[in-house]
């Protein structure tokens, strides 16, 4: 069994889910600040490609990256690379496709937070850096790290935007989701069960670690709770 | 050690409109929920911006829209404390002390030896490896003033400090925080809803309604001679009658459909007379008529509360004017004692006659 697609599933959605991360807390956390109709048209922009059939993003993404489309132009004359059917073709569609699921979780989080404790920070003298680092967000860690788990599994579940931009070429662009694919269409019944399995306990694993993300900040809660009652 | 504020703010469904100094001791601004009180504090410490006017302490200019002076709130050194206290969740009592102390001192020896000395007197000993959520309402209090103390700020800001605790404990941190703020020494402005707080508490209050301030008078005056009828409810008052001029130092009170005269000074535009609870006296009907002040009531309701007997009266033949003040009944509170005293010689009846002081008697301005 070659294990080509197991490989290059992994390392798109984790190169995917780091950039969604991070870009996913920014927006989040800057997009919060801006005023309401501005926010309104982002809000839907960014959720737009959760709500979107796959294949559609992939539709956009071939027409802004594709070797004839500006962009896709642009960065073949310059780093002589094409942005479609090569391997991390796969990251830009997992990217786009993960990015609501990490910028909505990150908003949540930050929208929860209680604004006076970053009032009083302000109010002792520190500065609004050690604010953001110190304070908002470790009281916000749960509800982005659960974004970030999110983000991970719908990157390295993501079919459809991934067949239109980067193709099935076994050993250079095929991951788990377009070989299952690929072997069925073909009749290797046996070897798509074996990638099947594969990717359940993947993502099994995945949904586990959600679980004990999820439970470990109700048990702090519930602790936490109990103590205030006594006192 | 002066502060003064003059700001203006659209808050939608009014505007604050704020203008007050407060200098030394220990300045309340009294006023309903949702007055504006804890925004004026915010503004002072530069969380919230006004729209327009001048904030200024000790000299020191925090905000000015003419000149376009808007101090970050790092600059401003007040210490405000939170009616929630707004510790830092994540952080134990020691990591939040540190925090107030951190951009003052750099020194880590002296750091440490400051927030010892805080623990010791905010009684925080054994407590300095919890978090926040682990500690009594009247704990985190304590540990959120000794954070503000550890960042050596020039005025105390607090919002409804008493808020968040149940009546016991109140009281108990109530005399904690007079001695604390005793030894703080600079000026301290108390914001809250409750009277008996204010005075407790307070030299000197401020009246907030709806976004207006009045002027800054000492406290006892605020609860012997309030000026107009918002200071009156605040200060408890809780009978109110429209008024209108009947002779010198006479009023005819519309509401109650009977004539009154009064001893003490009335503002020139007044529109309402006061009279508290505990001021109103029940009087022996074979010796009441023709007595100053004194008029026949309906009796509607009698209450008993837990130490005192309280009357809801409506004085007779009101019930054809309209409309009225509060359906111009009028609230009488005395001691068990005095009402069981009362009843024996009176009897028990319908109708009871009452006699308002002319001393008790506030004349009141008012919209």
């Amino acid at each position: 069994m070659d294990w080509y697609p197991l490989y290059n599933s992994l390392r798109i959605a984790l190169i995917s889910s780091v950039i969604v991360f991070f870009s996913g807390i920014f927006a989040a956390y800057y997009i919060a600040k801006l005023p309401p109709i501005l926010k309104g048209i982002l809000d839907v922009v960014l959720t737009l490609p959760l709500v979107l059939p796959p294949t559609v993003v992939g539709y956009f993404l071939l027409v802004l990256m594709g070797p004839r489309r500006p962009l896709g132009a642009w960065f073949l004359e310059v780093f002589q690379t094409r942005l479609v059917m090569v391997w991390y073709s796969g990251v830009f569609a997992a990217a786009v496709v993960a990015f609501p699921l990490m910028y909505r979780t990150a908003r949540g989080a930050f929208e929860s937070f209680d604004e006076t404790l970053a009032f009083s920070g302000q109010t002792l003298g520190l500065s609004n850096t050690y604010i953001f680092w110190r304070i908002r967000m470790p009281a916000c860690r749960q509800g982005i790290m659960a974004g970030g788990v999110l983000a991970f599994a719908r990157a390295l579940g993501e079919y459809g935007a991934t067949s239109m931009i980067a193709g099935y070429t076994p050993g250079r662009t095929a991951t788990i989701s377009t070989t299952v694919y690929q072997l069925w269409r073909t009749d290797n019944d046996a070897l798509a069960f074996r990638w099947v399995v594969v990717n359940v306990v993947i993502s099994a694993i995945v949904l586990l670690v959600v679980n004990l993300l999820e439970k470990r900040e109700k048990a702090s809660r519930r602790s936490s709770g109990q103590m205030a009652g006594r006192g | 050690m002066s502060l003064y504020v003059d700001i203006k703010k659209d808050l939608g469904s009014f505007v604050l409109e704020t203008q007050f100094a407060a200098d030394g001791g220990v300045t309340g601004i009294l006023g309903a929920s949702g007055c504006g009180k804890s925004m004026t504090l915010r503004c002072i410490a530069g969380i919230m911006k006004p729209d327009e006017g001048r904030i200024e302490l000790d000299g020191k200019v925090f905000f000015d829209s003419v000149k376009n002076i808007n101090l970050k709130p790092q600059q401003r050194h007040v210490g405000l404390l939170f009616q929630n206290y707004a510790l830092f969740p994540n952080m134990t009592v020691w990591q939040n002390l540190m925090a107030g102390l951190l951009p003052y001192e750099k020194d880590r020896k002296r750091a440490v030896e400051s927030i010892e000395a805080m623990i010791g007197k905010f009684c925080l000993d054994g407590l300095e490896k919890h978090k926040p959520g682990q500690l009594s309402g009247g704990q985190q209090q304590r540990v959120a003033l000794a954070r503000i103390f550890l960042s050596k700020p020039e005025i105390l800001l607090l919002d409804e400090p008493f808020s968040a605790l149940d009546d016991f404990l109140k009281w108990k941190l109530e005399l904690e925080l007079a001695d604390l703020l005793e030894e703080f020494g600079g000026s301290t402005l108390f914001v809250s809803h409750s009277r008996e707080e204010i005075y407790r508490v307070c030299d000197r209050v401020c009246v907030m309604d709806r976004g207006k301030s009045s002027p800054v008078i000492p406290v006892k005056q605020l609860f012997e001679v309030p000026r107009s009828r918002a200071a009156a409810v605040l200060s408890g008052c809780k009978n109110f009658s429209r008024a209108r001029a009947a002779g010198s130092r006479a009023v005819y009170a519309e509401d109650w459909g009977v004539t009154l005269e009064y001893t003490g000074e009335a503002p020139e535009n007044f529109r309402y007379i006061g009279v508290r609870s505990h001021y109103i006296y029940p009087v022996l009907s074979k010796e009441a008529p023709g007595q100053k002040n004194t008029f026949c009531c309906d009796v509607l309701r009698v209450i008993e509360d837990v130490f005192s007997i309280v009357v809801i009266l409506q004085p007779k033949g009101v019930a054809d004017l309209e409309p009225k003040e509060n359906n111009g009944r009028i609230r009488l509170e005395t001691t068990k004692e005095v009402w069981q005293d009362f009843c024996r010689q009176e009897g028990f009846q319908n109708e009871l006659w009452v006699h308002m002081g002319g001393k008790d008697i506030m004349v009141l301005e008012g919209v």
